[in-house]
Order: structure tokens, then C-alpha cells, then sequence
């Protein structure tokens, strides 16, 4: 008896429509989010991500639109992130009916959002998302691994696995551990800053980057990841959930 | 025969939209509000929660929660709680060494729970009570849970021979902790039932079933 590995789809979100390819075959409409939430509910997703990516902060509300759209027909988790800037949008969020917020710039900009969102709301409902790399030149940090903005194009100089020290000290309750180096590539997870920051935090841990075949979920959880995320091998259909699922029972890990 | 009506809390707790959901999905009349007499009067109290112990005690008690769930079970009314709302049930809760006084229906303190990974968060499997009806037609599902404070241990000892004793269901992350408690009116349950997928709607739908 133990928990499970959760398996979760992420859906990058603009203007309320899911981008970044997404190819089923069955779908009406494959950039409908609440269409796609529910195909992924479906198919045994233990929990989702959305990223609202949309430039504007103008066209913000439709975030909340899709959110509470979803909750009205998909009864697990959801997690929203991108654009969070304010203790206030995270009110905005759950009440929508999102469970869990996350917070990646915003939180570099100004750590006592951590703080305060985790003091309001509980440090359940706070995610601390970082985009990692391993430093390039003419950056050093203790860890090898610096945190970035804009999508990894922005280095901050920060120490990624420090950061993730202060953010749980802080209040978040869970890691979102992206590897901007592994992002997009489908080689697999970035192993070592997985085991690195499950060194140093007892939160929770979602991996994130690099997944592109069945034998990358494994070592990512072997590694310390308590849930694997996915995007393209998901949307385009490569991979189903259930077989991520069955890779890991495979290996001895619990799934539900 | 008309719906089950539920009034779901609205202390200022979390996400209350997926509980509303779920319960309509399951076939209850539900009406989201913290109005006494509503809550008096509906077929089921739901309790709902998340967060700090300490500020859902209070947000219950700014809306006379506490006197609301006392009077409906000495009336022998349904109440159910979630998550926090299940911890409430009990006399204590203890986070960050701040000691906080509960609704003190059960008997038993809400504490840390002793685990390497905290907070308790995803899918876990219950123990099910021989005797549960909550959990019929749900036995061996997992059931979502995202807590770090937990009711570690049971000692309740009936008040007198009428009483019945309370149904506990357990998990287990790190150590053993208590998942549902069915006792009479009061249930109330530590994971998230409207966040349980399936299983989750069918634990509910059990739950709105009995309310008539």
C-alpha cells in the first residue's frame, strides 16, 4: 500500500486555446482545452497542467474560463500556471476551480508571494516551478545548474537546486522541475538535477522535460521524481498514459 | 422523488467548484452558501477545507459552523467533511507546534505526519472497514489525498452502550493514518473525494444516496 507515481499531461494554453500541436484523430477540436482535459481524464491522466502562455495579461480571464470549463466535467487535479503574479490571482484560480497554482518568474521577482500564497491558502496549493539548465560558460553556481527565465533563454545566475531549498522553505509544497537542457529533445529526463534537488527538498517533485520514449519514465522516478510530466508525446499521440503507466508497474512502481 | 438538497460551506475554503460539481454530478441539489438556517434545513451538510487547520477553524466559526454541525448531529442530520474538514471533526489540531481547538465531535489530535515526503500528495489506497457502506462498490480504488497533518491514531471509546462505534477506514504514508471515518450522521474523509476521479463521484453518490 503506497502512493502512486502520478502521470500528468501539461497543455500550453493561449488565449484559451491548447497550442503546441496537439494531433488526436477522434478530437473535435484539438485546441480545445476542456475538450482535451477530458480525453486525457479518460485515459487514466492522474492530475493536469495547464500553462497559460498568453502574452497579454489583457486576455488573462480566459485562463479562468478554461479552468472552470474543466472542473465541471473533469474530477481530478488541475493545476494552472503562467502569469501568477499576485496572492489575488491565485484566489482568482481556485475558486475557479483549479486545486494547485504554480509560480515560476514570479516568485524569483518576489519570494514572499510564495510565503504569502502558502500562509493564505496552505502550501498544498502552492507549486514552485523552475526552469533549469546546467550553467553554461561564464556561469557557476554550486550545483552546476542555474535557474532561467523566458523560457530558458534568460539566465539568472541563480543556483537552481538552492532555489528550490528557499521556495519549500519558503511554502511551496511541490516542485515543478523542468530541464530546459532536456526540454523538447525526447532523450529522456535530465537524471542528475532530478536526484540532485530530491536530495535537498521533501516536497514532492514533478519531472519535467526530455520525455520521448517509454524507458525515459522509469529512470526519472528511480531517480526521485514522485510524478513524470509530458507534453508532445502525449498531444501527438506517441505515447498513451496507460503505457507510461504500465512501464512503471513493470518496474515495481505503483500506479493507479 | 426530489433531488438530496446539500448546502456545501462557504467558510472561504479553497476550491469549492469541484465539490459543487461533483455532488450535482451525483444527483444532489446543491446551494453553495453559509447562511444558518439553509444549512439547517438542507438534507446533507457538506464540510469542506483546505489549508491551515487554524484558519479553517476560524473561518467555521465566523459563520457559526461549529453550533451548525452541533445542532445537525444532535439531531441526527448528515454531515460529511473533507480533507480539513475531516480533521476538524476532531478535538485538536496541532501545525507548526500552534495548538488549535477543533468541533471536538471525535476523540484524537491532528498531527504532522511522519513521513520523507510531505506533503501527502496523490493517489494512495485504503484499508476499507468490513462494515463500511461509504466505500460500497469502491473497495481497492485509490482515492486523492493532498494533506500533510493527519489523525495518526484511534482511541475512541463509546459514550455509552447505545453509541456505536465509529467505521475507520486507513491509509498508509509513512505510518498509518485515518482515510474515512463513517459514524452515524458524521462522515468525513481525509482524501478528496471529488478529485478521485470515478471512484470518487461513486464514494459521493453513496454518501447523497443515504441522505433520504
Amino acid at each position: 500500500m503506497s502512493l502512486s507515481i502520478r502521470v500528468i499531461p501539461c497543455l500550453d494554453v493561449d488565449e484559451g486555446r491548447v497550442v503546441k500541436g496537439v494531433n488526436f484523430l477522434d478530437l473535435r477540436d484539438a485546441g480545445d482545452p476542456v475538450e482535451l482535459a477530458a480525453r486525457y481524464n479518460a485515459e487514466g491522466a492522474d492530475e493536469l497542467i495547464f500553462l497559460d502562455i498568453t502574452a497579454s495579461s489583457s486576455d488573462r480571464s480566459t485562463m479562468y474560463d478554461v479552468v472552470s470549463r474543466t472542473a465541471e466535467s473533469v474530477f481530478i487535479p488541475l493545476t494552472v500556471g503562467g502569469g501568477v503574479r499576485a496572492v489575488e490571482d491565485f484566489n482568482r484560480l481556485l475558486r475557479a476551480g483549479a486545486d494547485k497554482v504554480s509560480l515560476n518568474t514570479a516568485a524569483l521577482n518576489d519570494p514572499d508571494l510564495l510565503s504569502d500564497a502558502a500562509e493564505r491558502f496552505g502550501a498544498q496549493c502552492v507549486v514552485l516551478s523552475i526552469d533549469a539548465r546546467r550553467c553554461p560558460e561564464g556561469v557557476f553556481t554550486d550545483s552546476g545548474f542555474e535557474v532561467t527565465t523566458h523560457g530558458g533563454r534568460r539566465s539568472t545566475g541563480i543556483d537552481a537546486v538552492k532555489w528550490a531549498i528557499a521556495g519549500t522553505k519558503r511554502g511551496a509544497g511541490e516542485i515543478l522541475l523542468n530541464s530546459m537542457d532536456a526540454d523538447g529533445t525526447k532523450e529522456g529526463y535530465d537524471l542528475e538535477l532530478i536526484a540532485m534537488v530530491r536530495r535537498e527538498v521533501s516536497v514532492p517533485i514533478i519531472a519535467s522535460g526530455g520525455a520521448g520514449k517509454l524507458e525515459d519514465f522509469v529512470p526519472a522516478v528511480v531517480a526521485g521524481a514522485d510524478a513524470v510530466l509530458a507534453a508532445s508525446v502525449f498531444h501527438f499521440g506517441q505515447l498513451r498514459i496507460d503505457e507510461v503507466k504500465k512501464a512503471l508497474a513493470d518496474a515495481d512502481y505503483p500506479v493507479r | 422523488m426530489n433531488a438530496p438538497s446539500v448546502v456545501l460551506l462557504d467558510y472561504g475554503s479553497g476550491n469549492l467548484r469541484s465539490a459543487h460539481r461533483a455532488l450535482e454530478r451525483v444527483g444532489a441539489e446543491v446551494s453553495v452558501t453559509a447562511d444558518f438556517d439553509l444549512a439547517m434545513a438542507a438534507d446533507g451538510l457538506l464540510v469542506p477545507g483546505v489549508g491551515a487547520y487554524g484558519a479553517c477553524m476560524k473561518g467555521i466559526r465566523e459563520v457559526r459552523g461549529d453550533m451548525l454541525v452541533d445542532r445537525r448531529l444532535s439531531g441526527g442530520r448528515p454531515v460529511m467533511g473533507i480533507c480539513v474538514g475531516l480533521q476538524v471533526m476532531f478535538d485538536q489540531g496541532v501545525e507548526h507546534g500552534i495548538e488549535t481547538e477543533g468541533l471536538g465531535q471525535w476523540p484524537g489530535v491532528v498531527e504532522q505526519l511522519q513521513a520523507p515526503i510531505l506533503p501527502h500528495m496523490g493517489w494512495n489506497t485504503v484499508r476499507v472497514a468490513h462494515d463500511s457502506t461509504l466505500f460500497e462498490g469502491v473497495i481497492g480504488e485509490r482515492f486523492y489525498f493532498v494533506h500533510s497533518y493527519a489523525v495518526r491514531s484511534w482511541d475512541f471509546v463509546a459514550r455509552d452502550d447505545n453509541q456505536n462505534s465509529p467505521t475507520v477506514t486507513w491509509s498508509h504514508h509513512g505510518e498509518d493514518f485515518v482515510a474515512a471515518v463513517e459514524n452515524g450522521p458524521l462522515v468525513a474523509t481525509q482524501f478528496h473525494p471529488e478529485k478521485s476521479g470515478d471512484a470518487g463521484l461513486h464514494l459521493l453518490e453513496n454518501w447523497v444516496k443515504s441522505l433520504r
